[in-house]
């Protein structure tokens, strides 16, 4: 059979059926996942609101467990095989590779997400996502895990697949846009973590089952966090890949330099998986040497390149909206950008949130010194909510605002509310992450049902403002519960009574034209921004952010030098 | 709208990098050095690190030298389960047992003196966890974890547990002391 | 499209022109993907697994 494609007029976009069908189902599962994944969150939250505290202690370690898998592996994991297909096959103008294997994979990926699922709901299996051994967890459990992996992993293969198809066939002329190339660096992430997966949660499934004796709790913290934490690596190629892409599609935002850019995505591909070692910090053992090494990317090199995208992406946003005349002063651009759509006002507090909120506790925490001050704390959690919440997962809502109707040929339902959402999401979760922080900053624990201590044989009493800031973290979760939910609302509501978009749904089986690189560029930046900074309000806004950084960094190091002496 | 397109250059390697780009990359390299750097020198300079010294252990052995200590050097017994409350010599090995769900003994320390404080155990994976410094490290099943530590302020602190141990791993609290 | 044959793209550039190495390497993703998985598997996993090996037995 030939392959159809259909062209849409809007978009200009090319889709390859069976890609486009592959999209929408991974996208719909990712957000039914996301769905579960922040329910539950809500419920972790408010019983973490000391005058709440919603649940009792079993079905907290219980929910807990559902709200890191689900959200963290399912929602994420899903929503990166649609981009990976779509960054191939639909931005290459390409068929996909395979797509009965592609199927395969999906099929695989719901049924290992189930597997894993049912685990947890039987009870058995509260052992938090990162089942440390030897708490055990039932078999059933890391089975799911495995499978749905392996439909991963299968995802990525698909994806290379589709990159050479659409070499060999010349669907595309030149190198690759630098999306796609942000998603080839993305997949290669993927490739590690899900290997380094299958090497721990495999001898873990053996043992769970008796066949192996029992698995070392440090090799597997070492092993499992290559897993753990590259996945949140996936996620950082991918929301950057998707920011650029929205910058492209919605202001025509063109790279200030390809090679910068292109750049600081190898600098990613190389080095950002070292950081697995952030979890290893304050483990007995594992030398200073390789904490040091692996915890900076290798002299903070992947860092590097976060701060170089940090500066890129709005600084091509910047360029281009000064080249359609928003020339004036520093932040005319900014001021004037399109912040009632939500395919920017997203894209943009992800961008904001990830930088500030994110990067900046991330690599702060990541000091192999610091990190005696945040380790297991519910600062841990307030970090990446700030990366994996508003970086990623606002970043992929931004995207799907733009997508989702595109691909199901219908317009976006509640188009007023949809406005709020990202800052009701983007808001709420921001909140969250600086409480979270905060509190614990103050000592507070994370994974732990009762900062009070009932039933212990001794009391210690955390200050006031802690407790403050865990309920002041409970409300701020009913506003980011709010945004997620109403994404996904309009996100159902659009795809089943969304107003027919009247794009016709003709397919051919007449190849698509080539896609072509735009005309080169006449006269360059001349005329724009000031003085030699084609981008200066990026500029300042990145200094900005480097000043804060600094101090923050400074005032850590301070604190733990008035700590007792360790050595 | 390039970013989704091929380059617009063919030879797009060889385009000048921008300004801003190039300002930024150089101050934020520095940043990035400055940032690993410190990591090693606080290692010389610091005085707060953990050396990363180790050893095997199985729970029994640790289990045996806790309570070696305990024999040794308890001064007295608090809460109804009747804790031993240990005060080791300065400058001795001191042990802590974590085990579901409680930490074993209670540690009695002379501020200003040094001690080598060995951690692990006796079951699952378990989070020490000290308050109000919020100092916390990690404490494995089959390794001895060696941290020497040398109080700067006396007093009573709270040894939490941050690892999560199983259903009653909130009340896996309890205390330290730090005397004159 | 092959980066070496010469094709419309990029008009002003000499046809003929060499593509440099870089460009080259990241025009490549099976390299790409190589480096990219053999890079932390040896810093990250295989020295970690070293460390851990060499951990002494207690006294
Ligand atoms: C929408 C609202 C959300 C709320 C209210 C929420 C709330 C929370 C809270 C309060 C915790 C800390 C629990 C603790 O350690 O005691 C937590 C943990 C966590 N959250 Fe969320 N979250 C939300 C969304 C997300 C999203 C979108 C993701 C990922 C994409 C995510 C990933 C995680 C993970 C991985 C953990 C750690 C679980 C563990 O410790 O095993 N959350 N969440
Ligand atoms: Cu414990
Ligand atoms: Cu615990």
């Amino acid at each position: 059979m030939k392959p159809l494609f259909r062209t849409c007029p809007k978009s200009g976009l090319v889709l390859h059926r069976d890609a486009e069908n592959l999209i929408k189902a991974n996208a719909v599962a990712a957000v039914v996942f996301l769905a579960v994944g922040g329910l539950l969150g809500l419920l972790v939250a408010l019983t973490r609101w000391p005058s709440v505290h919603l649940l009792d202690a079993q079905r907290f370690y219980q929910v807990l467990t559902g709200h890191g898998v689900v959200t963290l592996l399912v929602w994420v994991i899903f929503f990166e095989i649609a981009v990976l297909y779509f960054c191939s096959a639909v931005l290459l103008r390409c068929r996909i590779a395979m797509p009965r294997v592609a199927w395969t994979a999906f099929v695989l990926m719901l049924v290992g997400a189930a597997i894993t699922a049912v685990a947890i709901i039987q009870g058995g299996s509260s052992v938090m996502m990162t089942s440390y051994v030897p708490m055990p967890a039932s078999p059933l459990f890391y089975l799911g895990l495995i499978l749905f992996a392996v439909g991963a992993l299968i995802g990525c293969f698909i994806f290379l697949g589709t990159l050479v198809i659409a070499r060999d066939e010349r669907t595309y002329e030149g190198s690759i846009p630098l999306v796609t190339f942000g998603a080839l660096s993305a997949c290669i992430i993927a490739i590690f973590t899900i290997a380094s997966g299958a090497i721990i949660l495999i001898p873990t499934f053996l043992w769970s089952v008796g066949y192996i004796g029992s698995v070392d709790p440090l090799m597997y913290r070492v092993i499992w966090w290559a897993m753990g934490h590259s996945s949140q690596q996936i996620n950082v190629a991918a929301h950057v890949s998707v920011w650029y892409a929205i910058a492209a599609i919605v202001f025509g935002a063109k790279p200030l330099s390809e090679k910068v850019s292109r750049g600081a995505f190898l600098l990613y591909i190389l080095f950002i998986n070292l950081a697995s070692a952030h979890h290893l910090l304050v483990d007995p053992g594992v030398g200073s040497e390789w904490k040091i090494f692996n915890t900076s990317y290798a002299m903070y090199l992947a860092v590097l390149a976060s701060l170089v995208h940090g500066l890129t992406v709005p600084g091509s946003i910047e360029v281009a909206q000064r080249k359609k005349g928003l020339n004036g002063g520093l932040f005319e651009w900014l001021r004037k950008a399109p912040w009632g759509n939500p395919v920017f006002s997203g894209m943009f507090l992800s961008l904001v949130g990830f930088g500030f909120i994110g990067g900046i506790s991330g690599v702060v925490m990541g000091v192999e010194q610091i990190n005696f001050l945040v380790h297991n704390t519910i600062y841990v959690p307030g970090h990446f909510h700030g990366t994996v919440a508003i970086g990623t997962t606002l970043a992929f809502m931004a995207l799907s605002f733009w997508l989702v109707p595109i691909l199901f040929r219908r317009e976006l339902i509640w188009p007023g509310l949809a406005k709020w959402q990202p800052w009701l999401f983007g808001i709420g979760t921001a909140l969250q992450a600086f409480f979270m922080m905060g509190a614990g900053t103050l000592g507070v624990s994370r994974r732990h049902w009762d900062i009070a201590f009932t039933d212990a044989l001794f009391d210690w009493a955390y200050s006031g403002l802690a407790y403050t800031m865990m309920a002041l973290n409970g409300m701020s979760a009913l506003m980011a519960v709010t945004g997620g939910l109403l994404f996904v609302l309009i996100m159902v509501g659009t795809i089943f009574f969304g107003r027919p978009s009247g794009v016709p749904a003709e397919y051919s089986a007449q190849r698509p034209a080539t896609l072509l690189p735009p005309a080169p560029e006449t006269g360059g930046h001349a005329g724009i921004g000031m003085g030699w900074l084609v981008a200066p309000g990026t500029f300042v806004l990145a200094m900005f952010l480097l000043v804060i950084f600094v101090v923050y960094y400074v005032i850590n190091y301070a604190y733990l030098a008035s700590l007792w002496k360790i050595s | 709208m390039s970013a989704i397109h091929p380059p617009a250059e063919k030879l797009w390697w060889k385009q000048p990098v921008d300004g801003v780009e190039l300002t930024w990359i150089i101050i934020a390299l520095t940043w990035c050095l400055i940032m690993f750097f410190a990591m090693p020198l606080w290692h010389v300079f610091g005085e707060q690190n953990y050396s990363g010294e180790a050893y095997n252990v199985l729970p029994e052995q640790h289990i045996a030298r806790v309570e070696q200590m305990v024999q040794a050097h308890t001064v007295r017994h608090e809460t109804d389960l009747q804790i031993p409350v240990v005060r080791p010599p300065a400058g001795s090995d001191v042990y802590l047992l974590a085990r579901l769900w409680q930490w074993y003994p209670i540690l009695e320390l002379q501020k200003g003196q040094t001690y080598r404080l060995h951690l692990s155990s006796a079951d699952w994976q378990h989070g020490f966890s000290l308050q109000p410094l919020n100092v916390n490290v990690q404490v494995l099943p089959g390794y001895d974890m060696v941290l020497t530590v040398t109080p700067t302020e006396s007093g009573q602190f709270g040894l939490v547990c941050n690892e999560y141990c199983g259903i009653m791993h909130h009340t896996m609290l309890s205390r330290l002391y730090v005397v004159d | 499209m092959n980066q070496n044959d010469g094709g419309k793209a990029g008009a002003g550039q000499a046809n003929d022109e060499p593509v440099p190495a870089m460009q080259r390497v990241l025009d490549n993703p099976f390299l790409l993907l190589f480096l990219g998985i053999t890079v932390p598997a040896v810093f990250y996993i295989i020295w970690g697994v070293m460390e851990i090996a060499n951990i002494p037995i207690g006294r």
